[in-house]
């Protein structure tokens, strides 16, 4: 897995804080406002996430799937986008959904069980966590064909795993943009296993990067948690795409800290010390609030007033979350078709007509 | 051997099966060095090495079709879908070679494999893990089709499948490999595909389903038994071939059947089954054979799963209608 940061990435942060030649260049041009927000959302994501799994432990909520590690990759590229974007998650996107105006209850309440978590506010083109691995990137780049179709200037991203890389949807997903150079980013975030399966084991080329050649469109290896390096790097995809010059491929190389999802255990196939070298030496939040501090962006008693910020929002989405009316049976029937057939109706009735009373439950 | 769950005891089947026969090999994602996300290949990796139990890329269509490869040249192959839910990729290649290569071939080549897969709800698994499926597999001509309700039952079916010279879907039901822990014996032992398990004797209804909904026409039959009314219980097991007699026969006692599944209704095995009885038993009944089912719906998120599932006031509700006819 470290192998592949040997290779030639595109860095802009070094994990000691420090920013690279080209770094130093784009730091110039970032605004302030946007610094800040790459800190303050990369922050409000963890604390989110961390909650999240306490939840679970609690039995509050069901299995979820951990990000913490990747927040670079994630804040870097949502904020590169704009909000007639549209965004094709997998499940492991919390970040990207909560940047793209997700309301925060409502990915708890998708956690909690409840279908009414999947559904966007009005504006948001943000689809449901696409849970059978690869299945959302066709349908990025058809989202893409659309914009290119109707000559609008959005863009179309596809997130999913390295391990998603050896799926046919991801084959035939990046054949479509490609033939047809359509603005859609296939952002796949590396983080070196696909549960307990190795990068080496999805594939033998050494970077998904590079199997954009084969495709007719560029691909690029990013250090993702780097999130200077991933916002310009999205930033010139995003803008390559509007600007119809066709498809980007971009591998954000990352690491999970935790496990693959609340019912995992990762030590049973990760070695604790490259769990370490991820953990403590090449943390996306830790890098980037050493350059803050250094540069003065941010002074630590700012981040910890955030910091603190962000726990209230948490508690106050949970709080939301947990008092949403507890969904009718019948809801099973909402939103199955336009109008429901006949058949349906009677199933739904019977359902409404379920009767209890018999004599042992007295 | 000593008491084991329904995982174990499918672990057991193919610890036994990879020491017995050097053609067997295990396929899939995760089932290696993770023994499976349900530890259904637990320590086998360790014990008989990666190249016979072998972590594979991130796709169905690839652990199935080349199982077919290997199944070619006469390798058994038993590869593991991590949840039936993500079986599509795969389906392709189920129902256009999987199930059609011995007629397609003329039987010239072996094609004995097995794909196993978890599946059902009630477990709170996030959403779109829990699809009952088999009818897609019972419906294509060229497969067998079975799935387990106890430990005993899980390791001879799977052996049995193991052995079998056509290939063979193996369904597991999440909700019960760890729910039950019983005695099962050691070594290969076979539960010979086709046959049902009659699970308890009655006189006034038969109740006939599968997989997890067992233990829940078990729990009614008992409750409605202080109550005076005898049901008999049928555990399919092999949900294509069908054991014709057993359901007939029972059916042919009690006069009355309920046929309980999770599966949506329409076109699910509960209209074979009701077709079957009315076609072959008619005369014998004494009301019409009505079924318990999930509904037409998308497999709910957990929140609603309990409503979606047939539990014990649905059976009980269909008995008093069928008992009342
Ligand atoms: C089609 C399909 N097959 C299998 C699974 C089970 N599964 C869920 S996540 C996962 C690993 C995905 O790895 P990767 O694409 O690298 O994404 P990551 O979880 O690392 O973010 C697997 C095998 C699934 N959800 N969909």
């Amino acid at each position: 897995m470290l192998d592949q940061l040997e290779k030639e990435i595109v860095q802009y942060l070094t994990p000691e804080g420090k920013l690279t030649s080209v770094g130093e260049l784009a730091w110039g041009e970032i605004p302030t406002d946007l610094k800040k927000q790459f800190f303050q959302w990369m922050t409000q994501i963890r604390i989110f996430d961390r909650k999240m799994i306490l939840l679970q432990r609690q039995g509050r909520i069901g299995t979820y799937a951990p990000l913490e590690g990747q927040e670079a990759a994630q804040v870097g590229s949502a904020l590169a986008l704009s909000q007639d974007d549209w965004v094709f998650p997998s499940y492991r996107e919390h970040g990207v959904a909560l940047i793209m105006g997700m309301p925060m209850q409502q990915v708890i309440l998708y956690w909690a069980g409840r279908v009414e978590g999947c559904r966007p506010p009005k504006g948001v083109r943000l689809m449901p966590p696409a849970v059978p691995i690869a299945t959302q990137i066709p349908h990025a780049v058809g989202a893409a064909w659309a914009a290119k179709l109707r000559r609008e200037s959005y863009v179309s991203v596809a997130y999913f795993g390295d391990g998603a890389t050896s799926e046919g949807d991801f084959h035939e997903g990046c054949n479509f943009a490609g033939v047809f150079r359509l603005p859609a980013i296939l952002f796949c975030q590396n983080n070196g296993y696909a549960i307990s399966v190795p990068f080496s084991r999805q594939s033998a080329s050494a970077t998904v990067a590079e199997k954009a050649s084969a495709y007719g469109f560029p691909g690029v290896c990013i250090d993702g948690n780097d999130v200077l390096a991933v916002f310009v790097t999205m930033s010139e995809a995003i803008q390559k795409a509007r600007s119809g010059q066709g498809p980007t491929l971009i591998e954000a190389v990352t690491y999970r800290k935790g496990a693959h999802t609340t019912a995992d255990d990762a030590s049973r196939y990760r070695p604790s010390d490259e769990v370490e070298e991820w953990i403590y030496r090449r943390d996306p939040l830790v890098r980037y609030s050493l350059l803050l501090q250094q540069d003065g962006c941010l002074t630590k008693a700012e981040m910890e007033e955030w910091e603190e910020e962000c726990m209230q929002k948490v508690e106050k989405a949970v709080k939301i979350a947990e008092s949403f009316p507890k969904a009718d049976a019948t809801h099973l029937f909402a939103h199955v078709f336009d109008s429901l057939p006949p058949s349906l109706e009677q199933q739904k009735e019977a359902l409404q007509h379920l009767e209890g009373g018999y004599p042992w439950e007295k | 051997m000593g008491e084991m769950t329904m995982v174990q005891a499918i672990n057991d089947a193919l610890r036994v099966a990879l020491k017995t026969d050097p053609q067997v090999l295990i396929l899939g994602e995760d089932v290696g060095k993770n023994g499976g996300v349900f530890r259904a290949t637990d320590r086998l990796w360790s014990e008989f090495g990666e190249e016979r139990v072998i972590d594979t890329p991130l796709s169905e269509a690839g652990i199935i079709g080349t199982s077919i490869g290997l199944a070619i040249n006469g390798f058994k192959p038993v590869s593991e879908i991590q949840f039936l839910s993500f079986i599509y990729p795969g389906f392709e290649q189920i129902v256009s070679h999987v199930a059609r290569l011995r007629t397609r071939t003329q039987s010239a080549f072996p094609n004995q494999l097995v794909i196993r897969a978890p599946y059902g709800g009630g477990i709170r698994a996030p959403e779109l893990h829990c699809d009952s499926t088999e009818i897609f597999f019972v419906h294509v001509p060229g497969l067998k089709v079975v799935t387990p309700s106890t430990p005993t039952d899980a390791k001879g079916l799977l052996l049995a499948a193991i052995s079998d010279p056509d290939p063979v879907i193996y369904l597991e039901p999440m909700k019960l490999y760890r729910s039950q822990k019983e005695v099962v014996p050691s070594g290969w032992y076979e539960v010979p595909i086709g046959q049902a398990r009659k699970v308890r004797d009655g006189e006034d209804i038969t109740l006939i389903t599968w997989g997890a909904m067992v233990p829940i026409a078990v729990e009614t039959a008992s409750k409605w038994e202080k109550e005076g009314t005898s049901c008999e219980v049928i555990d399919l097991r092999s949900l294509y071939p069908l054991d014709e007699e057993t359901i007939l026969s029972s059916v042919k006692k009690t006069g009355r059947a309920i046929v309980i599944h999770e599966a949506p209704r329409t076109g699910g095995l509960g209209a074979e089954v009701a077709a079957l009885i009315q076609e072959k038993a008619f005369l014998y009944l004494e009301a019409p054979v009505i079924r318990v089912t999930g509904y037409d719906v998308p497999v709910p998120m957990f929140a609603l799963e309990d409503d979606f599932r047939p539990n014990l006031n649905k059976v009980s509700q269909a008995i008093h209608q069928v008992i009342t006819y």
